[in-house]
């Protein structure tokens, strides 16, 4: 709507004859300028300034609806969202990932991020009649993580009256197309070229692991300023292709550790001073990377955590749910949670990242069947099973 | 006024001066033929010319017809008192919100609302365009809402919880009132209120600007509408601009529009802005975005801010109202008062992770 070209537009004929011969060809050229900017440009009247502003505006601007068509439309529809077969976050998520929207998935290494995309993926294309999407996924793997053995042991495990059919692990499989870019620029052309092909193809589900993979390769090149601009462009146009074409799109996100440069408290608020509590924090608390303001453009965040020895997916930001958090493990049939009812988690909690106590290796995938809480911080082995915890690059602190 | 100031065109205005029109005085005094004679345009160009130097005396007050006020267009303040009183806020959903803003949320003014995200913007927007329906029998304007919305956040879904929510709190408090009229049953339905909301879906800063000039057309057609909610106003100029100057002349420019408009057609302007982080006295602290000459175009700033576990509201900046905060929750009914005990829907609370009763949950 933007770029939509002034000799479209149907505007009375000396407007657009005046447009043209100023070169404003596009509905932005136009609006862009202040009026008396406008005025001088065209050497006209303000009148005829604002009439030509208020016609362009008038068609450049996006058609309205009401409140009621949408939920119509998202009724009727059936909505595309991604059940996860988690009941406990489909239910916090009113039905699963939804469609249209950026789903952000973050939280440190080694925690199950790529675990829960796997399933996702997988989830997507199976037939309706399982609760998936019918449909084919787009796997952008910035990391080169995405194994497709592990993919078919988690539909053997979870779904083994489909997968024992002759051919249909084929078909599914089939249906996922990975991405390898090994840089910005080939993910970026990538997006490009796929948005007309989303449509066309049926695809169903967009995951992109890890977005801050590509990022940091770029901040070491770039100054500080320019930082923001790879990032700024992918993201409005991730958005865009997802609410083009109606389809969930996942994105991963890295963590990194809190620094003094991120501020937390606004001027009015300075008065207050956690001292002893910021120490700790610092070491034990890690942030998204990315910044804030790819904080404010998603629209539901799931952060991956793990302390007092669990793990924990916390629903931490989404317009629909409240601020819950569930109890999870990684298992060969990918991930399930250990309890479908979400523990309420009051406050800004919801939105920090902690990692703290002992966090399994991804290639150890022996199940521990009794999860004594004890034995586990503490580092030892579990007596029933050869499952020892391994401590990943945190240092061990009582909780 | 002079010549100078004249709203024409600069080729128009050289003209003028170098064909010796230099005042208002003698533009006046010359006929149209004259002045297409002297300047070599058309005579309805020069007519134009004439109209508005016309206009331009009038409102000089050179006629001197008017009795009712010495300037054209002032008010005095006495009258404006009275109007004010008389004004209507909407309800934000907390009660404790709605005092610290003397009532709610003013109409004919812009109100700024800011916070980190998650903290519940666009809740209270939804909660704002909601409560504005409220029929005036129930102590609300009655009035339609123009949601434009930049990021897509806008879950219908959700709209309709809160909308039942309402409804719910409205027959709770009025339970003798809501049988009277079959037309007060059809209107207190989820779908009313939400067929009451104008939703614009905006994918670029130029089609923010459109809409904005847009809703002027927009609102002589639907004179009902009394809250327009913008989420976020940010969005678009942190993507797309390099140009920083022209971002804040932008800005500029949209915000005098969305007063012009608050004024003239009596609505709420509600703004929902991001944040960021500024350096100030010696450390990053947190500030609203679009930067220090945006702040000054917005009549009330509301920040939303976490103080420990409860969200709480500051009101920043008021032209009658102290600081001061308060705090507000958001629940499955939308926004509404913080309750300092237990809440039955509550499943558990935080503290259970600490350790001790964790063990029985796990045996099947």
């Amino acid at each position: 709507m933007a770029n939509k070209l002034v000799s479209e537009m149907r505007l009375p004929p000396h407007l657009a004859h005046l447009l043209a011969a100023r070169r404003l060809t596009t509905a932005k050229d136009v609006l862009s300028l202040p009026e008396v900017e406008l005025m001088g440009v065209l050497d006209s009247g303000i009148h005829t300034a604002r009439a030509a502003v208020a016609h362009v505006s008038e068609i450049a601007c996006p058609p309205y609806q009401t409140a009621l068509a949408l939920l119509e439309a998202v009724r009727l529809r059936g909505d595309g969202r991604l059940a996860t077969t988690l009941r406990g976050l489909d239910e916090a998520l009113r039905g699963g990932i939804p469609a249209g929207k950026l789903t952000e998935i973050v939280g440190p290494s080694g925690i199950g991020k790529t675990q829960f995309c796997l399933k996702l993926a997988l989830l997507a294309t199976l037939p309706e009649c399982y609760g998936g999407l019918n449909g084919r996924v787009v796997y952008i793997d910035t990391e080169s993580k995405f194994s497709s053995r592990r993919m078919i042991e988690i539909g053997e495990k979870s779904f083994p009256q489909i997968f024992r059919q002759e051919g249909l692990a084929q078909k599914m499989a089939g249906r996922i197309l990975v991405l390898r870019p090994t840089s910005l620029s080939d993910f970026t052309k990538s997006l490009e070229q796929m948005k007309v092909t989303l449509l066309q193809n049926d695809v169903k589900l967009l995951v992109v692991d890890s977005m801050a993979a590509l990022m940091s390769s770029e901040i070491e090149k770039s100054v500080t300023g320019l930082r923001q601009h790879p990032l700024r462009w992918s993201l409005s146009f991730l958005k865009s292709i997802a609410e083009f074409s109606q389809i969930p799109v996942v994105v991963t996100n890295q963590v990194r550790s809190q620094s003094s440069d991120d501020g937390y408290h606004y001027s009015f608020e300075v008065g207050k001073k956690d001292g002893t509590n910021s120490a700790e924090r610092l070491e034990s608390h890690l942030i998204a990377a990315l910044g804030i303001q790819w904080a404010h453009a998603v629209t539901i965040r799931l952060v991956f955590e793990a302390h007092s020895g669990h793990r924990f997916i916390k629903v931490a930001k989404s317009p629909m749910s409240p601020a819950v958090a569930f109890p999870f493990t990684v298992e060969s049939s990918g991930i399930i949670l250990l309890t479908d009812e979400g523990i309420c988690v009051p406050g800004p909690e919801i939105t920090s990242i902690r990692f703290q106590g002992g966090v399994r290796p991804a290639s150890v995938r022996r199940r521990c069947h009794k999860i004594n809480a004890m034995q586990v911080r503490t580092g030892g082995a579990c007596g029933d099973c050869t499952w020892s915890s391994t401590m990943v690059g945190q240092p061990a602190l009582s909780s | 006024m002079e010549i100078a100031d004249l709203p024409i065109s600069t080729s128009h205005r050289a003209k003028l001066l170098a064909a010796g029109y230099s005042s208002l005085a003698a533009l006046s005094a010359a006929s149209p033929t004259r002045l297409a004679r002297d300047l070599s345009i058309e005579i309805q160009e020069a007519e134009d010319i004439l109209k508005v130097a016309v206009g331009a005396n009038k409102s000089k007050g050179v006629d001197g017809l008017s009795t009712s006020s010495v300037i054209k267009g002032a008010q005095n303040a006495w009258d404006m008192l009275s109007d004010e009183q008389s004004r209507k806020h909407i309800n934000t959903g907390s009660a404790d919100l709605n005092n610290i803003l003397g009532g709610g949320i003013h109409c004919k003014e812009v109100t700024e609302i800011g916070g980190v995200p998650g903290i519940g913007k666009t809740q209270l927007g939804i909660q704002l365009a909601i409560n504005v329906q409220i029929p005036v029998e129930y102590g609300g304007l009655g009035g339609k809402a123009v949601y434009i919305d930049t990021e897509g956040s806008f879950m219908a879904e959700r709209v309709y919880q809160i909308a039942e929510g309402c409804i719910s709190d409205i027959l709770e408090y009025f339970p003798y009132c809501h049988d009277k009229a079959l037309s007060g049953q059809e209107r207190l339905k989820p779908e009313s209120f939400l067929a009451d909301i104008y939703y614009f879906r905006i994918c670029s800063y130029t089609e923010q600007i459109a809409v904005i000039n847009y809703l002027e057309k927009f609102l002589q057609e639907h004179k009902d509408v009394r809250i327009v909610i913008i989420d976020s106003v940010t969005f678009h100029f942190r993507q797309d601009f390099d140009d920083m100057a022209l971002r804040t002349r932008v800005l500029s420019g949209l915000s005098l529009k969305l007063m012009k408009l608050a004024k003239a057609y009596n609505l709420a302007v509600v703004l929902l802005n991001q944040v960021t982080t500024k350096f100030t006295e010696g450390s990053f602290q947190l500030t609203l975005a679009l930067g220090d000459s945006w702040s000054h175009s917005c009549t009330n700033r509301l920040i939303l801010y976490w103080n420990g576990n409860e969200r709480y509201a500051y009101l920043d900046k008021s032209p009658s109202l102290p600081v001061a905060s308060a705090p507000y929750a958001v629940t499955v009914k939308g926004v509404r008062d913080t309750v300092s005990s237990n809440n039955s829907k509550r499943v558990r609370f935080l503290g259970m992770l600490s350790g001790a009763n964790w063990a029985p949950i796990f045996e099947h």
